[in-house]
């Protein structure tokens, strides 16, 4: 590669103390697979610790001042990741448990009490074929709880969406689909498919779960209403995920669940409601996991997000060629970087994607096998199961090289 | 390099050449059972018949599958297994081999029970693949009992025939 390095990823490394443990026979980790979840820097882990240490308590009650610092420390983090996409307020931002949450939350919220976004039969919600079951299946539920149909814009054999306008009609209130494909990296043209939304008056939804932690976003400029993700995949700690919405459609919502922190009277015959971002954070908050997203957003943003996406442009550029010079193997998705993200799906022919992962670990090396949660997107291509290295900012061309060396090992292994 | 105590040359073999494979008439029962968390997937038949002291005998078993090396082979080591067995002596055989999967590799296991089976005691280290090398034996457990209450095969009168003609019926499997 002789273009210069965004960042010195070297550098980046030892931020991230996971990366210099061995593993299987006493190989250095090769850690490819940050589309399930990534790693973190010490400063997320830090976070976290210190909050327990000085600063634990339950945010948004109480009148004593550990209570104010946590609430400070929780709605800080808050205004945080409203920056970093560009929201229009921070109470555009809702914390849930994860972005199969923040999803659930919407259409749930379209099936559900007096809203006028209810979905009725004849209604129709447009997805594609392309998306991870969290984006698939919630829709799925929604249909049969009302009556309304499910559609679906079709894969085409490089992965990418075909985007049909002709399934885009009145009846669509809703159109969903994934940011970027958690597979074959396939970034869809969002904006696109959003007018196409808006020109129906329907919501535009996108599943951000694989955009957020690796591209600049601006929720803006893709003209989404609800983009949900979680902060596991971006540096962040397991357990809190994030639902963007503008404020009109969040505010048109139900609540999801239910309970204190969320209410503003209740009665024995009635409850009313705070309004969002609070009316969909029942519970006293996860303030710890606040503590280390927002330590995550600030880490990111400090290396800077399209270094972080230059990054992982020129690392997929190289599995593409490294991998794709290999007898054998086949890439599912777009053979270039264009829309497409750091995620590289193969098949080795002839080594079911399992034995293939099998082998990999015991050279230290981990990626995903199987058929990541996007069932449809795999039969699609007619592959059963598949193998996915996904990179983050602190995986290095060298370890690109490592998973093309394995794939061979592994040939030579299974002798195919 | 712990690879080679997994991938036994036995296992390969059965893999590259699997017994069985290839759903066969007639048949008692059919399931069809899959791993979700990788989409390994199984269609596998029994048949049954009366032995001679009454209890039902493995008569048959094919499978027709999708899935990894530990997966495919087992399976195929399984029907070696089961094929010709009375249903309690099979059923022992695969209370054994679970046994083995959940021994996470401190079991010595019984050459004699469990045959080319044996093969799979490196399985049990890696807590990710003991679902690939249960799948067929799950999916014949399940197809067999099925058989069982299907076609009354525990009756004690052996001399009717008890494969009458409607007697054979396709059970659906867990999806």
């Amino acid at each position: 590669m002789s273009e210069v390095a965004p960042f010195d990823v070297e550098a980046v490394r030892k931020d991230f103390p996971i990366l210099s443990r061995t593993v299987r026979n006493d190989k250095p980790l090769v850690y490819l697979d940050s589309g399930a979840t990534s790693q973190h820097p010490t400063v997320v882990l830090d976070a976290e610790r210190d909050y327990y240490e000085r600063h634990n308590a339950a945010a948004h009650r109480g009148t004593h001042l550990l209570g104010e610092e946590a609430t400070e420390i929780y709605e800080g983090t808050r205004a945080k990741v409203a920056a970093f996409l560009g929201a229009a307020s921070p109470d555009e931002v809702v914390f849930t448990k994860s972005a199969t949450e923040s999803i659930n939350l919407v259409a749930f919220g379209l099936s559900s009490g007096p809203a006028s976004r209810s979905l009725k039969p004849g209604d129709e919600i447009l997805i594609s074929e392309i998306e991870h079951h969290a984006n698939l299946v919630p829709w799925q539920q929604l249909a049969l709880r009302t009556g309304a149909t499910l559609k679906w814009f079709k894969e085409l054999p490089d992965g990418r969406i075909d985007v049909d306008e002709s399934l885009v009609t009145p009846r669509t209130k809703i159109v969903a689909v994934t940011g970027q494909s958690n597979v074959t990296g396939v970034i869809p043209p969002l904006r696109e498919i959003g007018e196409l939304a808006h020109s129906v008056g329907a919501l535009f939804l996108v599943d951000g779960a694989q955009l957020v932690p690796h591209h600049p976003v601006s929720v803006a400029d893709i003209g989404a209403d609800f983009l949900a993700f979680s902060g596991h995949k971006m540096l962040g700690p397991l357990g809190l995920g994030v639902l963007y919405g503008k404020y009109a459609a969040l505010d048109a919502l139900p609540p999801f669940l239910t309970g204190g922190s969320m209410i503003e009277v209740v009665r024995m015959e009635e409850t009313t409601f705070l309004p969002p971002p609070a009316k969909f954070e029942p519970g006293v908050p996860a303030v710890a996991l606040a503590a280390g997203l927002g330590a995550a957003v600030d880490y990111l943003t400090e290396l800077g997000m399209d270094n972080v996406a230059a990054h992982e442009e020129s690392l997929t550029a190289h599995a593409l060629e490294a991998l794709g010079e290999i007898e054998g193997v086949r890439i599912l998705g777009p053979l270039t970087t264009e829309n497409r993200g750091g995620t590289v799906a193969f098949e080795v022919e002839g080594v079911h994607a399992h034995d293939v992962g099998q082998v990999l670990d015991e050279l230290g090396i981990a990626i995903r096998t199987g058929h990541h949660c996007a069932w449809p997107l795999h039969r699609t291509l007619g592959c059963q199961a598949s193998n996915r290295a996904s990179f983050y900012l602190y995986n290095t061309h060298a370890e690109v090289d490592a998973l093309a060396d394995g794939i061979r090992y592994t040939k030579k292994f299974f002798r195919v | 390099m712990q690879l080679q105590d997994m991938y036994q040359e036995i296992i390969l073999d059965h893999y590259r050449n699997p017994h069985h494979k290839g759903l066969r008439d007639p048949f008692d029962a059919q399931v069809y059972h899959v791993n979700p968390t990788c989409g390994d997937e199984v269609t596998l038949r029994v048949a049954l018949k009366p032995g001679v002291d009454g209890e039902a005998v493995i008569e048959d078993v094919s499978f027709d599958s999708l899935g990894c090396s530990i997966s495919q082979a087992s399976a195929s080591v399984m029907t070696d297994l089961v094929i010709g067995k009375p249903v309690s002596e099979a059923m022992k055989i695969e209370d054994a081999f679970l046994e083995l999967m959940k021994s996470k590799g401190q079991l010595e296991p019984d050459e004699d029970v469990l045959e080319d089976a044996v093969a799979f005691a490196g399985v049990s280290k890696y807590p990710a693949r003991i679902k690939c090398a249960l799948l067929g034996w799950m999916a014949w457990k399940d197809a067999t009992a099925q058989a069982l209450s299907g076609g009354d095969f525990s009756r004690s009168d052996s001399s009717s025939d008890i494969r009458s003609e409607d007697g054979r019926s396709e059970h659906g499997g867990q999806a």
